[in-house]
Parts: structure tokens; C-alpha cells; sequence
């Protein structure tokens, strides 16, 4: 067996070290006589914990500490494959769906909202100058010159409180977010607390004592459309300008392969900073490439295969389960720890010849497309003499001179495992783009030698549909410093951590330009 | 008197005694040094090699105890009362020279004419 070879070689070592750990002592010279690499740093001292239970735990354990399952346990986890579904990725997409769903209801729901202040809003001073006509119109005032000119000045008002509600609000809905956006919400409350406090005003004041004074009434709707336009200030300030200023500085890294990313953000929710996370992500990190990480986890694998823990004693010791499997978990760790492991060694070489591979791929393919660009050539115009045949649109152009390079390029992209990633007719299009806009071959290839943002890709592939905000901090409250959250989907998760930038107290000190004199340095002369 | 950075130096030295003379509160010995290993030696005017940092005698006061004794300008200090001067700075070289509880300084002093009167004394007087 793998675990018996391993311990051959060093028998009396590992019996020596077992006794060591019992009592709890380290002998380190030992160590270092037995072998020469130096070993001794991977000694470890473990105490394990008496094999008698505490006092409580006999009454509660009353199962059998035999585990039947212990063939499946103890096996190494190998992850799933990327195409196949398990069934909790069943569970997960009907969830989705359901979500989704609600999600509509409620968006649809906040538009007609939406819609009604708005009408609520506009119509309100049309209706505060058209009522009294409509009323008492014999009673009424007539409307002398400053009365028609603050007409003028409701008109403009409203023109300018339309187009600039439209260029605040009315903008396609970048995402749904969890939770209500607070400060929309109060500023809606805010309006309809005011637009009605006007409607009451007008009503009681206005509407029962049918009041003649019509340049008044005039003036009360001007002051309503003033006020109005002093509310869309506060929201500019309050939705717009109050985050630009940068507060926080947030730290975002990618769960599956370490990609670390930082941003400024300016006072947000979190669910907001969120939001603006996830737009930077799309632009800023490199694509997840599932396939990069297979490695890591057959390594891993390996690790977990070379060692089983038997449970010798049978199944009579059942009062002992818990302290059990501690000190199993224990002595693997101990194991673990203690044998010769060469898969450092493994690694390196086999990163070296990885890296090797990559560049002879890389060279052959450089080469094929520079070859395969000098076969084609834009058509000048006087050449109009050649035989409609030969000439051809740059799609055919790409399909041309494609075959010739396909070959490096797909030998190039399985060894940088990105071949799923691009698919022939992306390629194809991506050549014909490239030829159209006379690029040179070194500029076609960059796409395929580097990894791309994820927005680089075909939208289905990589784009993820739904994404999870986790958070212990309510998610409407703002982010503080060292608030940490998550951001998960299907594959991976982001993880944000933030750190407030600090308060920068800063002094002056003047330099008089006068003052910047130099000396020649001679020699000083001095008297004893 | 051109050295070799690492080698030792030899020269041919004159022993200097100088008495302070009390002048107020102060003992001075009448001359000025310049030189040093923080100073710039390419200005010195009587060195002869122009990177040598050492102590120079730069100014001697007529009549003062260091012209009685015998100092000339131009004099390179090799040791004040035992204390090597070719490797100090400009301020140390100061400070050995003004203890206030020392009355009288033994100097070393190396010139051009002693290697040269030297030379001329060894040459007129072969060997036997």
C-alpha cells in the first residue's frame, strides 16, 4: 500500500516521533542526524487529548461511532465537472427562476410608482392655475401683466423641471438591487408629503373661500414649481454627488484564483457599492478560466489520497467518538507533515516544461499568422482590372487565410486551456474585424494570448445571470471601514473588504525664494 | 608625500614643540590649519598631490609661539601629541589642537625641504 511504502524507510523514525508526541516532547537533533535535508522544521509537536471522554458527553453520544460510510468519506473530494449538473445546480436554477419572477412584479411595480408622482407632480400646478377658471370664473381677477408674465415663468419652470427630471430619472435601470434604494424612496415620501401638503393648503385656503386674488394664486404655483426644483437639487445631491468623493478604498478578490483588484468608492450602501463592484469587475478582471485551476486540485487530491486513518479498536469505544476523531484528524495532519513529500519538486519541473510548451506553441503560432496575413492584400483602387472572382469581401478574406493558422491556434489555445473560451467563429470574426481595419498579425493574436475582461466574450457563455449580495451588515446601511461582503454566483464568489482612506491632516511651510543661497565649498581656514 | 590608499605612509618628520601662550581666557598657539577629510582638498595650495585630505598650516602669526618653535606655512600635521592627523575631519583636527586642560602640543610636521635635505644629506655621504 502507498501509506506502508511511504513509512518503510523511515520505521524506527516514525515510531521514535509517534512515542515523542505522546508526551509531548521534540527531538530535534535527532532529526537533524537521521537525515540530511533539512527536515527538522516539519517536526511537529502535537498533544493529543486524552483518550477517556469528559464527564457530559457518555449521556449524549448514544450512536454507533462505526461510521458505515467511511469508504466515502475518507476519499479525496475531486471537484465536478463544469458541464455536468448535480442536483443542487437543479435546485439553484429553479430557484433563480422564481426569484426572477418576483423580481419583475416588484420593478414594474416601482415604475408605475414612479409614473404616478411624476403626473402627480406636473399636473399639479396646471391644475392649482386652471381650477379657478373652471370654478368661479366670474369671481375671478382679471390677470394683469405681472400676473401673465409669472405665467411665462411657470411655463419655463416646468420645461426645465421636466427635461431635468428626464435626465435623472428616466435612465434604463442598470440592475435590481435587493433592497429598496433608500434614497429614492425618501425622496419620493418627501414629494407626496410636500405636493400634498400644497394640495391641502390650496384646498382649504383657496378652493372653499374662492379667493378673487388670482396674481396670488398665480404666485402660490410658482412657488410650488420653485420648490420642486430645489427637491430635484437635493436628489442630484443626494444620488449623484454625494458618493463621487472618494471615501473607502475596497479590496476585491476572486475566490478561485486570487485575482485582486482595488477601487475608490465614495459613501454607498452596500448594496450600491455592490453594484458599482460588479460593473468594475466586468471591465477590469481577467476572464474565470475554470480549466487553470484543475491543477491545484488534483494536487490536492494526491494529498489527501496517500493517507488513511483505521480505526483499530472497533467499535466499542463509543463514548470516546469525539475526542476520536480529533486526534485523527490530528495524527494525519502529524503524518502529513512528517512524510517525504516530493510533489514540490513535481511541480516545479512540471511548471517549467509547461511554461517551455507554452512558448514553442506561442512561437509556431506567431509565425503562421504572420505567414498567413502576407497572403492577402488590400485592393487599391486602380486595380479595378482584376476578375470580379478574385476579389473578395473581408469575411471571405478570413475564411481564406483562416486554415492556414488554425491549426498553431488551436494546439496554442488547448495548451493555455483556453479553447473553450473561443469558438471557430469567433475567430473567423474576429480575423475578418482585424483585416478590415488593417491590423498587423501581432494585434489579431493579442486577444488570444492574454485573458480578456469578461465582457471581451460571447455574452451566454461567461456572463453570470444572477449574482448573491451576502452580508452581515444590513445591506442598505453604508459601508464602514473593514465591512466585508461577498458577492457570489454560480462559479465563484468576490469577496470585498474595505478600508476607509485615512483623514489626511495637512501643514504649510513657507520658503522664502530668497532664501535658497549656495556656497562653494573651500577650504575652512580656522585659527588655533 | 604622495600616499597610497591602503599603504602605509612614510615620511620624514619634524618634532615641534609649542608652549600656549594665555592670551585672556584663551590658550592660542598661533597659526591657522586648514585641511581635512570633509573638505575640499583639490584648493589647497601646498599640498602637492590634489586629493591628499590632510592637515595643512595655513597662516602663521609672526611672533607667535607656533613662528618661535619653528612651524612654517605650508606644514602638513602628521601627529598632535600623539594623535594621528591625517585622517580627521577639519573639526577634530580643531579639537586636538584647542584642549584646554593641555599647555603645551607636541606636533609631527612633515615638509618638502625635510625629504630633500634628506636626500642630500644620503647622497653627499655614500655608503661604505
Amino acid at each position: 500500500m502507498d501509506t506502508e511504502s511511504t513509512y518503510s524507510g523511515y520505521s524506527y523514525y516514525s515510531g521514535r516521533s509517534r512515542g515523542s508526541h505522546r508526551h509531548g516532547e521534540r527531538s530535534r537533533d535527532r532529526h537533524k542526524t537521521r537525515n540530511k535535508d533539512s527536515r527538522s522544521e516539519k517536526s511537529v509537536t502535537i498533544n493529543t487529548p486524552p483518550a477517556e471522554p469528559l464527564l457530559g458527553d457518555s449521556a449524549v453520544r448514544g450512536e454507533q461511532v462505526q461510521d458505515d460510510n467511511w469508504g466515502e468519506t475518507t476519499t479525496a473530494v475531486t471537484g465536478t465537472s463544469e458541464h455536468s449538473l448535480s442536483q443542487e445546480d437543479i435546485v439553484r436554477i429553479t430557484k433563480d427562476l422564481e426569484d426572477s419572477v418576483g423580481l419583475d412584479c416588484r420593478r414594474y411595480f416601482t415604475l408605475a410608482l414612479a409614473v404616478i408622482l411624476g403626473l402627480l407632480v406636473f399636473l399639479t400646478p396646471l391644475a392649482f392655475l386652471v381650477l379657478p377658471h373652471l370654478l368661479w370664473p366670474e369671481k375671478l381677477q382679471s390677470c394683469g401683466t405681472a400676473c401673465e408674465g409669472l405665467f411665462i415663468s411657470v411655463a419655463f419652470k416646468l420645461l426645465i423641471l421636466l427635461l431635468a427630471v428626464w435626465a435623472l430619472f428616466f435612465r434604463p435601470p442598470r440592475a435590481g438591487l435587493p433592497r429598496v434604494f433608500v434614497f429614492r424612496a425618501l425622496l419620493a415620501v418627501l414629494v407626496l408629503l410636500f405636493v400634498v401638503s400644497y394640495w391641502l393648503f390650496y384646498g382649504v385656503r383657496i378652493l372653499d373661500s374662492q379667493d378673487e386674488n388670482y396674481q396670488g394664486i398665480v404666485q402660490y404655483a410658482v412657488s410650488l414649481v420653485d420648490a420642486l426644483l430645489f427637491i430635484h437639487y437635493l436628489a442630484i445631491v443626494l444620488l449623484e454627488l454625494r458618493q463621487l468623493q472618494p471615501c473607502f478604498s475596497v479590496c476585491v478578490t476572486r475566490s478561485t484564483d486570487g485575482e485582486i483588484r482595488h477601487y475608490n468608492l465614495g459613501q454607498l450602501s452596500i448594496q450600491r457599492a455592490a453594484l458599482a463592484i460588479l460593473e468594475h469587475y466586468y471591465c477590469d478582471f481577467p476572464v474565470n478560466n475554470p480549466a487553470l485551476l484543475s491543477a491545484s486540485k488534483s494536487r490536492a487530491a494526491k494529498h489527501l489520497a496517500g493517507l488513511k486513518v483505521y480505526n483499530v479498536d472497533g467499535p466499542g469505544n463509543n463514548a470516546a467518538a469525539a475526542g476520536l476523531v480529533h486526534s485523527q484528524s490530528r495524527a494525519m495532519i502529524a503524518a502529513a507533515a512528517r512524510r517525504r513529500d516530493t510533489s514540490h519538486n513535481e511541480l516545479y519541473y512540471e511548471e517549467a516544461e509547461h511554461e517551455r510548451r507554452v512558448r514553442k506553441r506561442k512561437a509556431r503560432l506567431v509565425v503562421a499568422v504572420e505567414e498567413a496575413f502576407t497572403h492577402i492584400k488590400r485592393m487599391q483602387e486602380e486595380e479595378q482590372k482584376k476578375a470580379p472572382g478574385d476579389v473578395m469581401d473581408p469575411r471571405e478574406a478570413a475564411q481564406a487565410i483562416f486554415p492556414s493558422m488554425a491549426r498553431a491556434l488551436q494546439k496554442y489555445l488547448r495548451t493555455t486551456k483556453q479553447q473553450h473560451c473561443h469558438s471557430m467563429e469567433s475567430i473567423q470574426q474576429h480575423l475578418a474585424f482585424c483585416i478590415t481595419n488593417n491590423m498587423t498579425p501581432k494585434a489579431f493574436l493579442e486577444s488570444y494570448l492574454t485573458p480578456g475582461p469578461t465582457l471581451q466574450y460571447s455574452r451566454d457563455h461567461w456572463r453570470a445571470r444572477q449574482w448573491t449580495l451576502i452580508s452581515e451588515a444590513s445591506v442598505t446601511s453604508g459601508l464602514k471601514d473593514g465591512s466585508i461582503f461577498l458577492l457570489k454566483c454560480v462559479d465563484f464568489s468576490l469577496v470585498v473588504t474595505t478600508k476607509k482612506i485615512p483623514y489626511i491632516q495637512m501643514s504649510e511651510e513657507y520658503i522664502d525664494p530668497k532664501s535658497h543661497k549656495f556656497v562653494l565649498r573651500l577650504q575652512s581656514e580656522t585659527s588655533v | 608625500m604622495s600616499f597610497v590608499p591602503g599603504q602605509p605612509l612614510t615620511a620624514v618628520v619634524q618634532r615641534i614643540q609649542i608652549q600656549k601662550l594665555r592670551q585672556g581666557e584663551n590658550l592660542i598657539l598661533g597659526f591657522s590649519i586648514g585641511g581635512g577629510i570633509d573638505q575640499d582638498p583639490g584648493q589647497n595650495p601646498f599640498s602637492d598631490d590634489k586629493t591628499d585630505k590632510g592637515i595643512y598650516v595655513t597662516r602663521i602669526t609672526p611672533g607667535g609661539p607656533a613662528d618661535a618653535a619653528g612651524l612654517r606655512m605650508g606644514d602638513k600635521l602628521m601627529q598632535v601629541n600623539g594623535w594621528d592627523m591625517t585622517m580627521v575631519t577639519h573639526d577634530q583636527a580643531r579639537k586636538r589642537l584647542t584642549k584646554k586642560n593641555e599647555d603645551v602640543v607636541r606636533l609631527l610636521v612633515t615638509r618638502k625641504s625635510l625629504e630633500e635635505a634628506v636626500k642630500q644629506s644620503m647622497g653627499s655621504f655614500p655608503r661604505q
